[in-house]
């Protein structure tokens, strides 16, 4: 149903940070899977990026927070299992400019030509410079990895793929 | 999440129970670990373990009353996991073997329809990269130094023994002694298949600590 007001509540829906990333709304993390409408009752649909993945609970809120006072119903899906490869073009360079180095495709895209080189990290979000290397391959929320620069030497989380 | 009569209420009990016990002794770690980066990792991978607890619980019922209330007798989680932790090789060597197990058993559940086969599906790709750290770590340890290789060959020796109660695939096996074997480590014979143990006082310790808070304020919410 497309009316002003369902329009706009769709809106504040897709705008909604995400609680532990919030210069990425869930819509850009492919968190946000469906809006629909039963009965005069938004039905929105979610999924988790890890099983355990504390934010779900604020998630849900910021959304009925979001419609307030219209009514919201969100629904939680496993299936199909959340991939970085859900994360949109926006939220990748959302990510890059907000220091968090945007993750590798996990699926498709063409193979790569050059053998024989090192394994691919993740460029600096900071410098730019492409000579990073893993700390650690967890950090500070269960989606990211430890990185340091070898040019500038700050550390920086990568979204690590999934 | 649908009715839980299509499922194998038992062994999807044991699968819970077998991550929740694993990630309350990896959560032990925290402030513990041999830097901060490895207390990170841990606490990392015991959320990851506790949120696939919680999944899988929900399936077969509340997850509160089975993790909070049930009495430890009714917990089908492997003895090996109970254990208390000790040296850190051991706790690598127990996150190796527990990670190829559930890698190779999540792998072939996602196949499945149905919400065993989404949690599955879910939990394959990150156990994958619990299984990465305790590789990394296993070769780092044992091809390091004199110490540090008989540390972890103790540890693998000691967990690799009771190994058997979680009943890994041949795939598991397979994988855990080809990363023994790239460790420089001596893998330490076969894996006999033995029923699951009696719980031992170990568990009673870990629940009434996991369960502290809401034995003092029962039904809190926060």
């Amino acid at each position: 149903m497309s009316t002003p007001v369902a329009d706009e509540l769709r809106r504040r829906i897709e705008q909604v940070a995400d609680p532990e990333l919030p210069v990425v709304t869930i819509a850009d993390l492919g968190i946000l899977r469906e809006i629909t409408e039963h009965d005069g009752v938004l039905q929105v649909t979610i999924t988790p990026t890890y099983a355990g993945c504390p934010a779900m609970d604020a998630i849900r809120a910021d959304i009925a927070a979001a419609v307030s006072p219209h009514e919201v119903v969100v629904h939680t899906v496993l299936a199909p299992a959340w991939s970085t490869d859900d994360i949109t073009e926006t939220g990748r360079q959302r990510l890059a400019e907000h220091g968090v180095a945007p993750p590798a495709p996990v699926r498709g895209g063409p193979v790569d030509l050059t053998l024989g080189t090192r394994p691919v990290t993740p460029r600096c979000p900071h410098c730019g410079s492409g000579e990073t290397r893993e700390a650690s391959p967890f950090s500070s929320t269960a989606c990211k990895a430890l990185y340091v620069c070898a040019s500038c030497w700050e550390p920086f989380d990568y979204f690590k793929p999934l | 999440m649908s009715s839980s009569s299509e499922v194998d209420t038992g062994m999807v009990l044991a699968l819970a129970d077998d991550a929740l016990v694993a990630s309350h002794r990896l959560s032990e770690w925290i402030a513990r670990a041999p830097s901060i980066e490895e207390d990170v990792a841990l606490a990392n991978i015991a959320l990851d373990l506790l949120g696939q607890a919680r999944l899988l619980y929900a399936l077969i019922g509340d997850e509160d009353e089975l993790a909070y209330r049930r009495p430890a007798g009714a917990f089908r989680n492997a003895v090996m996991l109970e254990r208390p932790n000790g040296d850190f090789g051991a706790t690598i060597a127990r996150l190796l073997l527990l990670a190829a197990h559930q890698h190779a058993l999540y792998s072939s559940l996602a196949a499945a329809d149905g919400d065993l086969g989404a949690i599955a599906a879910k939990a394959v790709k990150e156990v994958s990269y619990h299984r990465d750290h305790a590789r990394a770590w296993t070769v780092r340890l044992g091809d390091g130094t004199e110490e540090s290789h008989r540390r972890m060959q103790d540890g693998l020796d000691a967990e690799w023994a009771v190994w058997g109660e979680l009943a890994p695939t041949q795939e598991a096996v397979d994988w855990a002694t080809a990363v023994i074997t790239q460790a420089t480590l001596r893998v330490p014979g076969p894996v006999l298949a033995v029923e699951r143990q009696e719980h031992t006082a170990d568990l009673d310790e870990l629940l009434s600590t996991m369960r502290e808070v809401t034995a003092v304020h029962p039904g809190a919410t926060w």
